[in-house]
């Protein structure tokens, strides 16, 4: 029976990319709960002697991660609304709407896609010094208000969707403005919920620029957070991990709230 | 009055090609006028540029005494069905069938009363707090209906509405939109590739080719007096039998030559002569019948369809009452009705027709 054959090798490739998946974040927890000294036996133990949860409340109050969470908040949020805003509006634009210069500005925006961040890492300081927002909030917020990836996708997600939608919504006697807030932008909430997920998780983990542009305690992001147990307690394993952990709990919310859309965006931007 | 003027609508896109090449039209007020023709010869295009969601390159577009062709959409006094019915997948279906009336800024009771009217109408009446996902081929139809409906415009648009229903469903939803269109008596549009439904429906039907106007008359008098031959074959099912040749001699001695020979009233020069299948008729060898050899047999119960080839391998369907009564690899007779035989010229315009001889 080959199909029956192929439906027990698909279950088993499944069972070993998700374990592939799986273990790191495993090892993760587990070395969150070691001692600091237990984690560098060799060989490694798979599992903690005694499970050190206290680790956890030692970890988030020797900095002041309180702090750091609120800050990573805001900046995903501000982030997340102004990446969502520009590709939503920029990708309706490049979908639909013929004017001069267009594919000039969708082939410039390509081109962005291409070159890396860390290549704009040091103009951008130069901008936000000159500005006289280094170490402020608002020069930690103001890195990636706009997403080109995000244009792209949004662009790439209503192009997909059918025309005759906002057509209808035309002859029903809706102006241009009111065919995109009410019709179009709402049928497009699978791909901006996607998209939305795809620029929390971007935000959140982001390491370099809160690290760059940050220098006081009062401002510094989760992530610039955990990376300080390196040097600063000379690679205190166990707390980083517990740290870590914690970290990734705003992130499986924000998966929580947008996975019923997740799937479904993805199909319908061919991202797959 | 809803009349539709459209005067020498053409509309060529950037790419180079040319949906729509100068077609003019006069559809009546409280006409069901039907737009056929084969897929990509213009038909969405022209219904598009009716609605106003595009404009022409050139030409003008008349309803009732008002030139709309610089009008936008929602100005028109027009609704349109769209193929895959672009219901509005957020909104419930009453929402969806209020959208017009919101944007007209109707107040929010009267909306509810016409939404449900509208709805109890087409029998949608339990639908109306379901999302689009949640509705079959047949009731989405319907909805979209209903949104147009809604708007009591003086003109609908409809672009192959039944095309994406199954064949219950089809048959008995063209019933019920002939019976709207003599209850409203608003014009009506109809748009299809289906000749058949085409047949069925129209008051007129409007034949359209690249882009062009073959013929607009009332469908018997497409089926018996096509002005072409694309008309000709593009009418009825099994497609008009087509034979090439020559029309040779003079005054009541004309008569086509190719592979089947028979008197007609035509200039002479190469034309090309067409036959229906049930102008065919099986019949005892004698005076002016000729040989064929049965290739198929299609019972389909109440006829069936002979398919059957000449010496020369022309291929001809001959439309036989009842049961069958030949079989494959049988040589039989036929007689052409020569009265209801058609003449096509070089340009494939009817020129003439055949005669007793
Ligand atoms: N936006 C467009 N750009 C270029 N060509 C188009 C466009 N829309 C339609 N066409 C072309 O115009 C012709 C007529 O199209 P359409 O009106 O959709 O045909 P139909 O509805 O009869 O199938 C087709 O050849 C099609 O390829
Ligand atoms: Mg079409």
């Amino acid at each position: 029976m080959p199909a029956r054959g192929r439906r027990v090798g698909g279950a088993v490739a499944a069972v070993a990319v998700a374990t592939v998946m799986v273990v790191p974040f495993l090892w993760m927890v587990s070395t969150a709960l070691m001692g600091e000294f237990e984690v560098l036996q060799y060989p490694p133990p798979m599992l903690p002697a005694t499970p050190r949860w206290a680790n956890f409340r030692d970890a988030l109050t020797t900095l002041p991660f309180a702090r750091f969470f609120a800050n990573s908040l805001i900046v995903a949020a501000f982030t997340v609304t102004a990446q969502v805003m520009a590709g939503a509006l920029g990708g309706y634009a490049l979908a639909r709407f013929r004017f001069a210069g267009q594919r000039a500005v969708f082939a410039l925006y390509l081109g962005a896609l291409m070159i890396p961040g860390v290549v704009l890492l040091i103009p951008r300081f130069l901008i936000v010094d000159a500005l006289g927002a280094v170490d402020t909030m608002a020069g930690l917020v103001s890195a990636e208000l706009v997403s080109f990836w995000g244009i792209f996708m949004m662009r790439q997600f209503f192009v997909s969707l059918p025309r005759e939608l906002e057509d209808a919504a035309r002859l029903d006697g809706a102006g241009e403005w009111a065919v995109f807030w009410r019709i179009v932008l709402p049928s497009a909430v699978p791909g901006l919920a996607t998209f939305a997920l795809f620029a929390f998780i971007d935000s959140w983990k982001s390491l370099l620029w809160p690290l760059v542009v940050t220098r006081s305690m009062s401002l510094r992001t989760v992530e610039v957070g955990i990376a300080s147990f390196h040097g600063l307690y000379y690679a205190n394993w166990p707390y980083q991990m517990a740290a870590a952990v914690t970290a990734l709990v705003p992130v499986l919310v924000v998966f929580l709230l947008t996975q019923r859309h997740f799937t479904r965006g993805v199909q319908l931007t061919g991202l797959r | 009055m809803a009349t539709v003027r459209l005067q020498q609508l053409t509309r060529k896109f950037p790419d180079g090609s040319v949906a729509l090449a100068g077609l003019t039209l006069d559809i009546k007020h409280g006409e069901f006028l039907v737009l056929v023709g084969p897929s990509g010869c213009g038909k969405t295009t022209a219904l598009r540029l009716i609605a106003g969601l595009d404009a022409p390159t050139s030409g003008r577009i008349v309803v009732g005494e008002e030139d709309v062709t610089d009008l936008p959409p929602g100005s028109r006094d027009v609704a349109m069905v769209f193929q895959n019915y672009a219901l509005y997948p957020h909104f419930t279906v009453a929402e969806n069938i209020a959208f017009p009336l919101k944007m007209r800024r109707v107040p929010a009771g009267e909306q509810q009363r016409q939404v449900r009217e509208v709805a109890e109408t087409l029998g949608i009446g339990e639908l109306l707090a379901r999302k689009p996902a949640q509705l079959s081929g047949g009731q989405r139809q319907r909805v979209a209906l209903a949104r147009a409906l809604v708007r009591q415009p003086a003109v609908f648009l409809f672009d192959e509405p039944l095309s994406n229903l199954d064949a219950q469903v089809r048959a008995s939803t063209r019933a019920e939109l002939v019976r709207l269109h003599r209850q409203l008596g608003a014009t009506m549009i109809f748009v299809t590739h289906d000749q058949v439904e085409a047949m069925s429906m129209a008051q007129r039907m409007a034949v359209l080719n690249k882009g062009r106007l073959e013929q607009c008359a009332a469908p018997l008098e497409v089926y018996r007096t096509p002005a072409t031959r694309f008309t000709a074959q593009f009418v009825g099912s099994p497609s008009i039998n087509t034979f090439d040749g020559t029309i040779e001699g003079k005054g009541s001695r004309q008569l086509f030559v190719g592979a089947v020979q028979v008197p007609v009233t035509a200039p002479p020069g190469s034309g090309t002569l067409a036959v229906r299948p049930e102008h065919l008729h099986i019949v005892p060898p004698g005076d002016g019948t000729f040989p064929v050899r049965v290739a198929l047999v299609e019972p389909l119960g109440a006829e069936c369809i002979v398919h059957a080839l000449l010496g020369d391998n022309t291929e001809v369907r001959v439309r036989v009452p009842g049961l069958p009564t030949v079989a494959t690899g049988d040589t039989v007779h036929l007689r052409i009705d020569h009265e209801a035989a058609l003449v096509f010229d070089a340009e494939g315009r009817l020129e003439g027709r055949g005669r007793r001889p």
